[in-house]
């Protein structure tokens, strides 16, 4: 398993080195992914899903420090030479960003932008490059695919933006495709419509995604996994079904009940008490514990280690055992 | 793009006529009439009112403008009040000598502070960003006059690398002219280097704050094509800044053009109010304000082929 895994990542760790102290915004994430496969990581605003990503692409500002391992076709990105990253990162490892509009170069045009990223890439000529760029925006569905390379982020719609940020992203051929909330900063009938051309693009490619959303709704629809996150740990992984169907930690239960997929229809959608920690003040046990309906001694002072409940599927919670139990 | 510099050029025109508006009205706002000042005051009223028509000071206010006006755009300012010599060959001379200075301390400051002001941007808070920081802040903050005096102190009296003065003789070979101006250029770079390596530095920090940067790297470009993309970003506030600078400096410097002897439009522009000598005055000011209004206009063109959001 481990050596057909299109990305293993063993141990992601990332610290921000801050006066008050470090704080770690993402905590020990293990996960391996097949090829092809589709994996959400999902989680409330803050829990770590964006540094999660920057992580494994070694992109953290430099008073961040990255420890673990991210391999991609078995070899480890973050110890990688300057060189060879360069090329990992846009090569086979590549991302779509949350904002568009943030994430693109406002004073060059989509073309050019494109066509820089096939030329460091591929060496070939910047002529035939724009004519890759070209067939991409063709590719991605966007209207008059020739006029708009000419334009400029700012001239484009947010949906058409986010389109340009795919085939950017997908110009070089990933084997791997980090997409940080897509679909966040668009409005619905667009959102679906760029869900639609991404799953499309990743059975066509046979691309494996790791897809960051803080939606229940979309992680189910487009993915064959899911990692819930909660204060930078991954309390749960396991297969969409599994997850859907019986959630094993307390958080994850309370997620699925706070949204209309989740809670069984006709029931009451219920919400987490509570609000998530600061990562910077961790209560010394299981980061969910203050939330916990089921926390006792043990939850509030030791942190519960991963259970491995089978291939791809742990948790972290003391109970899981339990709920498991109640779950049959 | 075409369109905006055609409207730019066109929107130029009716600034000028008011730049050429305010200079010939501020002048005649002036207390004291200047013909009144240069008479003995035992002069007959016939002979002042001749002296009048001579520079045309009889006529109505309108009638001296536009024959002031038509007369200046053919490059003829009349002649000077105090030495009936034509205003324009000394305001040549004089734009000459500081257009010298000025394009060399441009491009000394400006390359000097762009290095800088990178230098210290890509090494956020290390250093290398406090060691260029130190000298561009320097650069703003010592008074030209006493840099310029320390310099020639240094260098011309306590030691005789460089002349201290003047600008060397026509005969001379054009190595030993090269000397005078070394250092009225490097007194005069100082406060562009230093508030263009500020600016520098603060757009170049505000650009790698943004998320761009980030994802330019994710997608494999490395440190230099992504300070490419960050230069080009941060260009066209740069520009404003230096395009200004640049004003400023053609306007002369009064006290390094009196410290280094230097007869430049600073200089003319102090002698020719002291003397209320109207043409010299109204001629320098509308020259210069003319080379602002052109300037401004360069820059605007340049910021927006740079930044398309600008064309508007
Ligand atoms: N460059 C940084 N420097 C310091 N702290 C950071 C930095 N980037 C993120 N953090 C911190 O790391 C934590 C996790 O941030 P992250 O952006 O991963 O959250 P997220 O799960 O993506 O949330 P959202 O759904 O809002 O995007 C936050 O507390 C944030 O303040
Ligand atoms: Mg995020």
């Amino acid at each position: 398993m481990a050596t057909e895994a299109a990305v293993d990542v063993r141990n992601l760790t990332a610290m921000f080195r801050r006066r008050e102290g470090d704080m770690a915004a993402v905590n020990g994430a293990t996960f391996s992914l097949a090829r092809g496969e589709v994996m959400t990581i999902l989680g409330e605003s803050g829990s770590g899903k964006s540094v999660t990503l920057k992580a494994m692409m070694g992109l953290l500002p430099d008073y961040a420090s990255i420890t673990g391992e991210v391999r991609v076709a078995g070899r480890d990105i973050l110890k990688l030479p300057p060189a060879a990253l360069a090329k990992a990162r846009g090569g086979e490892l590549s991302m779509i960003f949350q904002e568009p509009m943030a994430a693109l170069d406002p004073v060059y045009t989509i073309g050019e932008q494109i066509a820089e990223t096939i030329v460091k890439h591929e060496g070939i000529t910047y002529a035939s490059a724009m004519q890759r760029a070209l067939a991409l925006l063709e590719r991605v569905a966007i209207p008059s695919a020739a006029r708009r390379l000419k334009n400029y982020p700012h001239e484009m719609s947010g949906g058409m933006r986010q389109r340009a940020m795919i085939a950017l992203a997908l110009a070089c051929n990933p084997t791997v495709l980090l997409a940080d909330e897509p679909t966040t900063a668009l409005d619905v009938t667009v959102q679906i419509q760029i869900l639609l051309l991404l799953r499309e693009l990743q059975q066509e490619l046979g691309m494996s995604v790791i897809f960051v959303t803080h939606d229940v709704g979309v992680a189910a629809e487009i993915s064959d996994r899911i990692a819930v996150m909660y204060a930078g740990r991954f309390v749960e992984t396991g297969t969409v079904r599994e997850i859907m169907r019986h959630p094993k930690h307390p958080y994850s239960k309370g997620l699925l009940n706070s949204t209309v997929l989740g809670g069984l229809r006709g029931r009451r959608l219920e919400t987490i008490p509570g609000s998530p920690p600061s990562l910077s003040a961790l209560p010394r046990g299981c980061a969910f514990s203050p939330r916990c309906a089921q926390a006792d001694v043990r939850c509030l002072t030791t942190q519960p280690d991963e259970t491995v409940l089978g291939p791809g599927t742990i948790v972290r919670c003391f109970h899981a055992n339990t709920a498991m139990a109640e779950a049959i | 793009m075409l369109v905006f510099v055609i409207r730019r050029l066109l929107q130029a025109i009716p600034i000028l006529i008011g730049v050429s508006l305010v200079v010939f009205g501020l002048v005649h706002l002036v207390p004291g009439n200047p013909i009144d000042m240069l008479m003995p005051p035992e002069a007959s009223p016939e002979v002042i009112a001749q002296m009048k028509a001579a520079f045309g000071f009889d006529k109505p206010l309108y009638m001296q403008y536009l024959l002031w006006l038509s007369r200046a755009i053919s490059g003829d300012f009349g002649l000077s009040i105090f030495n009936s010599t034509p205003v324009a060959g000394q305001l040549m001379d004089a734009l000459t000598n500081t257009l010298k200075l000025a394009i060399l301390a441009a491009i000394l400051g400006f390359s000097a502070g762009i290095a800088l002001g990178l230098i210290a941007g890509f090494n956020h808070n290390r250093w290398p960003d406090k060691i260029a920081s130190v000298i561009t802040t320097a650069g703003v903050s010592m008074p030209h006059y006493w840099c310029a005096i320390v310099m020639v102190l240094a260098c011309a009296v306590l030691n005789d690398w460089l002349p201290a003065q003047g600008m060397g003789d026509d005969q001379d070979p054009f190595l030993d002219r090269l000397q005078y101006l070394v250092m009225p250029v490097v007194t005069l770079s100082f406060i562009p280097m230093g508030v263009v390596g500020r600016l520098v530095r603060a757009t170049v920090l505000e650009i790698l704050g943004r998320e761009f940067p980030g994802a330019l790297a994710a997608k494999g470009l490395t440190r230099w094509p992504i300070l490419r993309h960050v230069c080009k970003n941060a260009a066209p506030p740069v520009l404003a800044l230096m395009g200004l600078q640049f004003g400023y400096l053609l306007g002369g410097s009064i006290l390094v053009e009196t410290v280094f002897n230097w007869p430049g439009s600073g200089n003319l522009l102090n002698i020719a109010i002291f003397r209320r000598d109207i043409p010299v005055l109204q001629a320098t000011i509308l020259v210069l304000a003319s080379f602002f209004v052109v300037l401004n206009l360069m820059v605007d063109i340049l910021q927006a082929a740079i930044d398309p959001r600008l064309r508007r």
